[in-house]
């Protein structure tokens, strides 16, 4: 009698024991998920370590030591400059005021709107002998030919250097600004009160400790510098990336391109090394504040004010303003000739294809980032780490490491069909979207984990448990807890993964179906022939669309220093 | 046989049945062994409090009734029902427990009311508003009904916490360190509150909490932890006033510890003089002993036997806490009301007026 009065009628019978599992079915789900997505990295270092057959000395005996030196020499070149602009423009903005600061604050960010293929074709377009600024020297000044003056070529090592550091420095200028932001008022103005100036400060006080923060940003940099092939490829600069796809396309040769793609594994290893070095430091030195404090800046006044302002305006205006000038005006000239049909259903291919990849990411992402909340685990841990390296992987290494193990299946199933049932499969998997959307899951899955596992931090453990005591399940607690208080995360890397994806290349131009374009392989193709004009609205489409998550940075940034000088407590 | 006596013994059986069971569970934490066999029985409509130092298990105890620990030794009852074994058990959302938070955990996106029911989604629409209503009442929430958690106070937030863990009708409420996020003034008046309400209910409640003031307005019964276990479960006032080891004594109420020996089955020596105990010493002559002083054992009086030195004073309203520094070096705590004040420095006299002996056996011989 008693008994059955406590026994709740809503609960019931469902007060069962319930075997523990070491793993449990999210647990499991989330280790297989993680898996799946380190196939292709994991293919790729197996082959690397496998038999090599005969490409090797013939790659050794005449490429690849030229892939590498100029592979070398770019990420050289590139990792300077990137450095070089990156702390300089953090320092100048949050250390110093002049006039413009407050927009240079964002206005820093847009380059990373424009992938380097695109800033190659609107600075080819500028600069090439036909071209404007070539045409004009010669008209002003009467030359003839080539043959009269000196112009720097467009197409060369040093212009990749260039336009890719135009692009790319925002990675550095992003995470140097914040740590010098993060860092302790009062250490800065201890060193000012010793009587050290501006210069002496930055060198013993914040670049050491902001140090972690920068060669992550440059690590960053230098990831989608080896990742690169549209612009070594329309600069006919031989880096590893560009062999890789000579020798798989060029050649037809799948396994001399696996050896390359082996052989950038070890950029790749060195690179996360850095990264993950840095970072374990950064921790160290920054100290997380969600508040920004009021830093003691240097007020500027007369020339160094100007120069400071300069300083900013010039990766802006090289890195954003000039390319989408010489673009759009491309695109209106060679509008009719660009906006056709097959240009709208490209669009298209590429909306549907990323957003369709976006969306499988952050399901992805979500499922595993919500079991490691569940239950942490050292095997989820490290599976999780295992598939989150994708981002370091280079698209073209990515596609060999997609393409075999694909083939490889597929030749199986047909096989297999055929014995039994007569019949061919065909290609399942292998050049198909299918193929396409798993290497971008690949790639971006990182970036989206990061993002949902820091929207979920912000909630409370006691959410999650106050949730399960009022008789929902973890499912349940995830849907109508959870997801309502993560939208805004959720969407912020949605965002951010289906703009990488729009803007991917070299895994995009790999796998892709035959016949199959999509704005970046029909912005490509029509570059490679030449037709920079026809390319151009292309360009500037997928420009627009970068912007969407720059916006994103800028409007937090604008409104984060809203908050300073009167810091709010994070309530919202 | 007759009827109503074994209707009586039947109730009163029912009464002082164990509604919480812990049976010698063991749990890690973090790789480590938190909670070594720990036991402990709560009946039908009591409340009881953990209380322990940051670190004890006790909130690893709490996390292993509510099911959300796996325990390695033992096994958790409610209502007889075993909910944890080793290997297996109940999940959290089938236990019918009700658990209130530190940081309270309101559901920011959901309005009071919604809050509230939050719980009650399996009942029909009716009664579920009819339940909310009713709890939303109870706790004076009424007029913020459709606010926003964000929009209230803290003690509000406390009291939506509560309302929600409440409605379901738990058998079980578990609270870690509710009163934790709310100011000095606010936390007694809460602690009582609370306290009241749950007795008026009838709510049984297991409470964590490192904060001896919380413990004593609400727990009828207080297991004081330390390193994982038990060290004495008792009454507030068996707590503070015969406390069974040293670290209770320590951790509870302020006070010093005098080093003494046993000179005679009535007698200890100390320091400070032959001290008297009411009730018969169980050591031999000579064993070392602990003595406890509790700050209103050492009394303000001009003709006392002992001379200190004021070295430091807290003002606390009607009485003064002294820390004083006798000739030999030892130090004492005392409570003298306010209007004996005195100056660091100044010279006291006082003498020992210990009503009840509370000594342990000293673990080291005394050097």
């Amino acid at each position: 009698m008693i008994m059955a009065t406590l026994v709740s009628p809503t609960v019931g019978a469902a007060v069962k024991l319930r075997r523990l599992n070491r793993l449990n079915r999210w647990t499991v789900g989330a280790v297989f998920a993680a898996l799946l997505v380190f196939i292709p990295i994991g293919s790729v270092l197996f082959l690397s370590l496998g038999d090599s057959g005969d490409v090797w000395p013939h790659l050794i005996g005449t490429a690849l030591p030229e892939y590498v030196g100029t592979t070398l020499l770019l990420l050289l070149g590139v990792g300077v400059s990137v450095f070089l602009t990156g702390v300089t423009t953090a320092w100048l903005v949050t250390m110093c005021r002049f006039p413009g600061r407050r927009i240079f604050e964002w206005l820093l960010l847009f380059p990373l709107a424009i992938p380097a293929y695109v800033m190659a074709y609107a600075y080819t377009d500028l600069l090439e002998y036909a071209g404007p600024v070539q045409s004009s020297l010669r008209a002003l000044f009467g030359w003839q030919s080539a043959r009269d003056y000196f112009f720097p070529p467009v197409r060369s090592l040093g212009g990749a250097i260039m336009f890719m550091g135009l692009v790319l420095y925002p990675y550095v200028y992003l995470l140097a600004r914040s740590a010098f932001l993060e860092q302790s008022v009062s250490v800065l103005e201890v060193s000012r009160v010793l009587g050290k100036g501006p210069w002496q400060t930055f060198k013993t006080v914040s670049f050491p400790a902001a140090r972690p923060a920068i060669v992550v940003g440059v690590s960053l940099a230098l990831m989608e510098t080896l990742n690169d092939y549209g612009t070594v490829d329309f600069f006919a600069v031989y880096t590893l990336t560009a062999g890789l796809i000579d020798v798989w396309l060029g050649m037809g040769s799948l396994a001399g391109g696996a050896q390359i793609a082996s052989s950038m594994l070890v950029f790749v290893i060195l690179l996360i090394f850095l990264e993950r070095m840095s970072r374990r430091h950064q921790k160290v030195y920054q100290q997380a504040s969600s508040r920004f404090k009021t830093l003691p800046t240097y007020s500027l006044k007369g020339w160094p004010s100007a120069l400071a302002f300069g300083l900013c305006a010039l990766p802006v205006i090289a890195g954003f303003v000039v390319p989408v000038l010489v673009l759009g005006q491309l695109s209106i000239v060679y509008f009719d000739r660009s906006w056709t049909p097959e240009f709208k259903s490209y669009a298209l291919n590429s909306l549907t294809l990323s957003a369709g990849a976006a969306l499988v990411t952050l399901l992805v992402a979500l499922f595993i980032a919500y079991a490691r909340r569940l239950r942490g685990g050292r095997v989820l841990r490290v599976a999780t780490r295992a598939a989150s390296l994708g981002y370091a992987v280079p698209g073209a290494v990515l596609a060999v490491g997609i393409l075999i193990p694909f083939a490889i299946f597929d030749n199986a199933l047909d096989a297999l069909m055929r014995d039994w049932f007569g019949v061919s499969s065909g290609l399942l998997l292998s050049g198909t979207v299918a193929a396409v959307t798993f290497a971008y899951v690949v790639r971006f899955l990182a970036v989206a984990v990061g993002q949902v596992e820091s929207s979920l931090e912000k909630i409370s453990p006691s959410v999650d448990m106050a949730a399960r005591t009022l008789g929902f399940r973890a499912g349940q607690t995830l849907i109508r807890y959870h997801l309502p208080l993560i939208r805004a995360g959720l969407l912020t890397a949605v965002m951010v993964v289906f703009v990488d994806c729009m803007k991917e290349l070299p895994a995009t131009l790999l796998l892709r179906p035959f016949n199959f374009e999509t704005l970046a392989t029909y912005v490509y193709r029509f570059a490679s022939d030449e037709m920079l004009g026809e390319a151009a609205l292309g360009s500037l489409t997928i420009v627009a669309v970068g912007l969407l998550p720059v916006a994103f940075l800028s409007r937090m940034i604008s409104r984060s220093r809203q908050l300073y000088p009167s810091p709010s407590t994070g309530d919202a | 046989m007759d009827h109503p006596d074994q209707l009586r013994s039947g109730a009163v059986r029912s009464d002082s049945q164990p509604l919480l069971e812990v049976r010698g569970i063991s749990c890690n934490y973090e790789l480590e062994r938190a909670v070594f066999d720990l036991s402990l029985t709560v009946h039908r409509g009591e409340q009881v409090c953990l209380l322990g130092p940051s670190g004890c298990g006790k909130t690893t105890v709490l996390r292993a009734i509510a099911g959300f620990h796996p325990i390695l030794t033992g096994g958790i009852f409610i209502n007889d029902q075993q909910v944890s074994a080793v290997g297996a058990m109940v999940p959290p959302e089938s236990r019918r427990v009700g658990m209130v938070f530190q940081d309270h955990a309101l559901f920011p996106h959901l309005t009071v009311r919604q809050n509230v029911a939050a719980g009650l989604s399996r009942l029909p629409e009716g009664s579920r508003g009819e339940s909310v209503g009713e709890m939303l009442e109870r706790m004076g929430l009424s007029h913020h009904a459709d606010r926003f958690p964000h929009e209230l106070s803290g003690g509000q937030q406390q009291r939506v916490a509560l309302a929600r863990a409440l409605a379901p009708r738990p058998l079980l409420l578990l609270m870690d360190e509710p009163f934790s996020s709310l100011d000095q003034e606010l936390r007694e008046h809460m602690g009582q509150e609370v306290s009241d309400m749950l007795k008026e209910s009838g709510t049984t409640c297991v409470m964590v909490t490192h904060d001896q003031h919380d413990a004593f307005a609400l727990g009828d019964k207080v297991g004081v932890m330390s390193e994982g276990s038990i060290v004495q479960w008792d009454t507030p006032y068996n707590l503070y006033h015969q406390p069974s080891n040293h670290f209770v004594a320590d951790f509870i109420g302020n006070g010093v510890f005098l080093c003494g020996e046993v000179v005679s089955p009535q007698e200890v020596s100390t320091p400070l003089g032959i001290l008297p105990s009411d009730e018969p010493l169980i050591w031999s002559s000579q064993t070392p002993l602990e003595i406890l002083l509790r700050p209103d054992d050492v009394v303000y009086d001009p003709a006392g036997p002992i001379q200190a030195r004021v070295t430091s004073r807290a003002f606390q309203g009607a009485q003064l806490l002294y820390t004083l520094r006798t000739l030999e070096g030892i130090k004492l705590l005392a409570l003298f009301p306010s209007h004996a004040n005195f100056e660091i420095g100044d010279d006291v006299r006082v003498r020992l007026d210990v009503d009840h002996l509370v000594v342990f056996e000293h673990d080291t011989p005394l050097d």
